[in-house]
């Protein structure tokens, strides 16, 4: 016996002679004898749960956890001790997705005030249920403005995450669609190179704020210029800024997306995170992924349920604007009780203590003369640096000292070389700050 | 039973022509196709003045369930179109035969010939 | 307090919080320096609640849910097995969840271990030759799958091949996925048996087909028998075999898809590797491929030389589809149970799961229409009730019981049957579970007969009942303001 097979031998032998058989081979005999698979599994033996734990003590010691001065996405801020209690019940974790609505309401519903907390703080009118992170939260967007646009380029601002720019490559590739590359002036994207770029093919235009090397752009007269091309602008964004910074929809945005990991998640090694995507009504219909709407049950009590899913693979097939099914409920289950937790108070804090440090840091790095600003822009929690420093002197020293960050931002591309990226959250101290000032103090 | 209108031109992907006059006709859903759909919740229609090609796709009606493409019986210009049923698409479940789509002023008259009678039509939704 | 209704939005008071920040620090900067061109103007709507008023909104919202522990699950085709706690004490680790992607890889040998392992046991577990745990979710995997195809076909200079054929019985997933792959999907009717039919996919192959997507058992619960003769007149004709792992729960401990002549496939561990749904996600759709292949696959990927893991970015991979390692968090809890199980106890999963379907099916089928008859993989698919009297739909039996206290089967899927109920127990349901179940849809068949309008009312025991579905999609209610705006227009 094993735990998870309730199987008596008394259970098997009762259920075969309901079937008339003598062994549980004989209901394979569909499958060519050539291709049953007869040999053991070069797989490791089974293991009891206390060897499971000590093998996972052992896996441990491999890691390194450290204090986390990176960013560039993926964020280290504070996980109130409520998400973990309210994401673990199984109600939660261990139910499908809620084509039920009857038995289903606990999902649904927090999909609505996760839908809802989106729409407030992007500003537009709808957000979906969530998609997988927000790189592919990004290239959905981009498909999504073809199709509205009935056209088949994207402009993409040159001061994207390199991770999402790829994405976004890969994808308007194999769908046979272009792109080009609005360049970059002093750290941001230059609208006069948007402007010579914006012709009749082009559907969409993508720029990031706070962008690539941490800065937070302006898009004053962006909307303007790209409406008047017929097309759709769409900002990332890392959501948890937007509790501060202008919304996407008072940007002039059409299509806002991005990462959600800021919201409550840990880092995770990079996943599970959660992608966001909202848009106005008028584009609903061609958005991608599960939309949850309010409705009444035969009782006229409050109800939610999914909704306008004639948009969606299981019903349109190859019709379909997207093909995805599966997204990250129980991430976005995370953002909502963040979002809950926080109010719009805690999460202006949460960005202005975050400021804060990284302000203090930045000064800091200056006043040792070994680091420059390129740019002189403004920014929120993170930032780039140039230094002279090997970075591979900077990684080893810090890491002796059980910090990691200042990230060369090479690793992305040649073209950033000497530049580094430092962030800061609310969760990092005085102390941490001023011992790796110190640390890089004494670098040369 | 779906309900079916003498004189009218039908499609086997389920719309139907009415002419009005000279080469200008009204296009709509029949009822066999209303009724497939169930409850009507949205009707996605092209604009004035765009032209349209037998057999090619120009819309969709969506219901809760389910989602259908809109194929041209007809070639021609849109002269206009059913705005009501942007705020009403059950109207579409109402009544189908009342409640048209499009007004198109035809390209080639001899495409109703391609068209169902009645009778065919109803033979072929058996 | 099942009867619970508020929204969290209804609980909002201005001078409560639920969150402790670290205090000021540095308070001769503030986020106000900002210029006000960069701020938002609009007031947030957002909560302003305790923590426990918190806890109890989301422990009230939860009870309304039906999870794997509360009841028997037979959802057809989501393979709703146990997702064992265990998993879940590994995945909470903070010397794996608190490690930052972008670390020297001298600091995460640990979790590269672990991802690097999971795909030697996928690749030894499917019998194909490397996998890439990137992708995030089934669909996710498809897509990847399918840029691999095509990634191959034009790695060659053939840029013709741009058709993918998949049986009208598939997933909406497989054309939905082909189509986003810039690639056209050629349907092929299935036979009477509900199988490939090999003269109609004859007929389809010429020098344009990219590759075949194929579920195997399909959606049907039936194994393609014919399955060594598609695998050779797809190869032969120049394309390549792709295998929707899907119903992979079936054949694991019997048949490696890669013995079968698959070329590229895609494992939801999510159904199969016992990892939670959490109520739609998040997923992991991990892509195995043969070794011709393994070059394509996507950016970054993980290698091993000597006893050193790190991390590689290939020119010649089809690029990158994911921010980093997908959903890892997801995978080691598919390495967990992959090592719970070991070689032995995965040897029973398919055979257990399908005992237990076989046994469903027989025990039915006196009184719900079987369509294919013969034995079943690890689910079984009827076509409603036998008495066709009455009225009563596969929507009314779904929904009647819901009032036992058991989840619903797929409804209405596969397409091929009008009133199609799909079944799938798994391997971790007991006799005495599947003899409930049994019970229960027996007497739903006889309340057809007497008291059918008790099915069309169904379900009354369930914290609401049937819901007016038209009326969400044409209000268009998607979020709290909305919900204002409708309460305000209606006075």
């Amino acid at each position: 016996m094993f735990k998870y097979f309730p199987h008596t031998k008394a259970d098997i032998e009762s259920m075969l002679k309901t079937l008339n058989i003598s062994s549980i081979d004989e209901l394979f005999k569909d499958v060519p004898e050539s291709v049953i698979f007869n040999s053991d599994y070069d797989v490791p033996s089974f293991m009891s749960e206390s060897e499971l734990r000590n093998h996972f003590a052992e896996l441990s010691k491999k890691n390194q956890e450290l204090t986390l001065f990176s960013g560039l996405g993926i964020y280290d801020h504070y996980q109130p001790a409520v998400i973990d209690a309210v994401t673990s019940r199984q109600e939660f974790m261990t139910s499908y997705t809620p084509y039920q609505p009857e038995i289903s309401q606990g999902t649904l519903q927090y999909i609505f005030e996760y839908q809802s907390m989106i729409q407030t703080l992007t500003g537009l009118e709808v957000s979906n249920a969530s998609m997988y992170d927000g790189t592919t939260a990004t290239a959905e967007a981009c498909f999504m403005a073809c199709a509205v646009a009935k056209r088949n380029k994207i402009l993409i601002s040159s001061t994207l995450n390199p991770n999402t720019v790829n994405v976004i490559k890969t994808y308007l590739k194999y769908k046979e669609l272009e792109w080009d590359f609005i360049a970059e002036k002093d750290g941001v994207v230059d609208i006069e190179d948007l402007k010579n770029k914006l012709d009749k093919d082009v559907a969409g235009v993508v720029v990031q704020k706070p962008n690539f090397y941490g800065i937070i752009e302006d898009y004053e007269g962006f909307a303007d210029l790209i409406k008047a091309n017929k097309s759709l602008f769409i900002v990332n964004a890392d959501i948890s800024t937007l509790g501060v910074l202008k919304s996407p929809k008072e940007d002039g945005a059409d299509i806002a997306c991005g990462e959600c990991q800021s919201l409550g998640m840990p880092v995770a090694f990079g996943g599970p995170s959660l992608g966001y995507l909202a848009t106005e009504k008028t584009y609903v219909r061609k958005m991608p992924g599960r939309i949850c709407g309010y409705t009444h049950d035969l009782e006229g009590r409050r109800a939610f349920v999914l909704t306008l899913q004639a948009r969606e693979q299981h019903i349109r097939r190859s019709k379909a604007n997207s093909n995805i099914c599966s997204n990250q409920s129980l991430m976005a289950l995370f953002a909502t009780i963040y979002l809950s937790l926080m109010g719009k108070n805690g999460l202006r804090e949460v960005n202005n203590l975050s400021y804060q440090g990284a302000h203090y840091l930045y000064e800091k790095l200056l006043k040792t003369k070994k680091f420059t600003d390129p740019f002189k822009k403004p920014f929120l929690k993170e930032f780039t640096l140039e230094t002279n420093i090997p970075k591979e002197a900077i990684q080893t020293a810090l890491l002796e000292k059980g910090i990691f960050g200042g990230i060369g931002l090479d690793v992305f591309g040649e073209q950033y070389e000497g530049l580094i990226n430092f962030s800061v959250t609310e969760k990092r101290t005085k102390a941490e700050i001023d011992n790796l000032v110190n640390i890089l103090e004494g670098l040369s | 039973m779906s309900k079916l209108v003498e004189g009218l031109y039908y499609s086997k992907s389920h719309e139907w022509v009415k002419p009005l006059e000279d080469d200008v006709v009204l296009v709509g859903i029949t009822d066999f196709a209303q009724s497939e759909l169930g409850d009507v919740v949205f009707v996605d229609l092209p604009e004035a003045g765009e032209t349209i090609s037998q057999e090619d796709e120009f819309g969709a009606v969506e219901s809760v369930k389910a989602a259908s493409d809109l194929i041209a019986p007809v070639s021609g210009e849109i002269l206009e179109v059913n705005e009501e049923l942007v705020g009403e698409p059950e109207l579409l479940n109402k009544d189908p035969y009342k409640n048209w789509l499009l007004k198109v002023k035809l390209e080639n008259t001899d495409e109703l010939g391609s068209l169902l009678s009645s009778e065919e039509y109803e033979e072929f939704i058996k | 307090m099942i009867n619970y209704n508020k929204m969290i939005f209804e609980l909002s008071n201005s001078e409560r919080i639920g969150y402790s920040l670290p205090r000021e620090k540095f308070s001769e900067f503030h986020i106000n320096q900002l210029s006000d061109n960069l701020l938002r103007k609009k007031e947030l709507l957002l909560p302003e609640v305790s923590e426990l008023d918190v806890l109890r909104h989301f422990t009230n919202i939860s009870i309304k849910n039906f999870g794997v522990e509360n009841g028997f699950y037979p959802l057809g085709s989501c393979t709703m097995k146990y997702n064992p706690k265990i998993n879940e004490e590994m995945a909470a680790n903070k010397a794996f969840s608190n490690l930052h992607p972008l670390q020297p890889t001298s600091t995460t040998q640990g979790a590269l271990e672990v991802y690097y392992n999971l795909q030697t046991y996928l690749s030894e577990l499917s019998g194909l030759h490397e996998f890439s745990i990137n992708p995030y979710a089934g669909a996710h995997g498809e897509l990847v799958g399918l840029m691999v195809i095509k990634a191959y076909h034009e790695d060659r200079g053939d840029f013709k091949r741009k058709k993918i054929i998949i049986p009208d019985s598939a997933h909406g997933t497989n054309p939905a996925s082909t189509v986003v792959c810039g690639m056209d999907v050629v349907e092929i009717e299935s036979n009477e048996l509900g199988r490939v039919d090999l003269k109609k996919l004859k007929a389809v192959l010429n020098d344009e087909i990219a590759g075949m997507m194929l579920t195997n058992p399909n959606t049907l619960g039936i194994f393609e028998n014919d399955i060594c003769e598609i695998t050779k007149l797809i190869h032969e004709a120049g394309g390549l075999m792709y295998y929707d792992g899907a119903n992979l729960n079936a054949l694991l401990g019997k048949v490696r898809p890669g013995d079968m002549g698959f070329d590229v496939m895609h494992i939801n561990l999510h159904k199969t590797f016992s990892t939670p749904h959490g109520g739609g996600g998040p997923g992991s759709g991990p892509v195995g491929v043969t070794e011709t292949l393994a070059k394509y696959l996507p950016n970054p990927r993980i290698k091993k030389l000597d006893d050193y893991y790190f991390v590689e970015n290939s020119s010649t991979a089809l690029g990158q589809i994911s921010s980093y390692f997908g959903n890892y968090l997801v995978a080691l809890r598919a390495y967990t149970y992959i090592r719970t199980l070991g070689k032995e106890n995965l040897k029973l999963v398919g055979p257990y799961a399908t005992l237990n379907a076989n046994y469903i099916s027989k025990a039915l089928r006196t009184a719900y229409e079987l369509p294919i008859k013969g034995y079943c993989m690890h689910e079984v698919v009827f076509n409603g009730l036998i008495n066709k009297d009455n009225d009563v739909r596969t929507l009314d039996i779904a929904k009647r019981l819901l009032d036992f206290g058991m989840h619903a089967p797929t409804v209405y899927f596969p397409l091929l049957f009008p009133q199609a109920i799909m079944i799938e127990p798994t391997e971790t349901e007991s006799k005495e579970t599947i003899d409930d179940f049994i019970n229960v849809m027996h007497k739903i068949a006889i309340e057809a007969k007497e008291d059918p309008d008790k099915l069309k009312q169904a379900p009354t025991k369930t914290p609401i009942r049937r819901t007016d579905e038209v009326f969400a999609a044409k209000m268009m209610i998607f979020s709290y303001k909305d919900y204002l705006e409708y309460i305000n227009n209606r006075g």
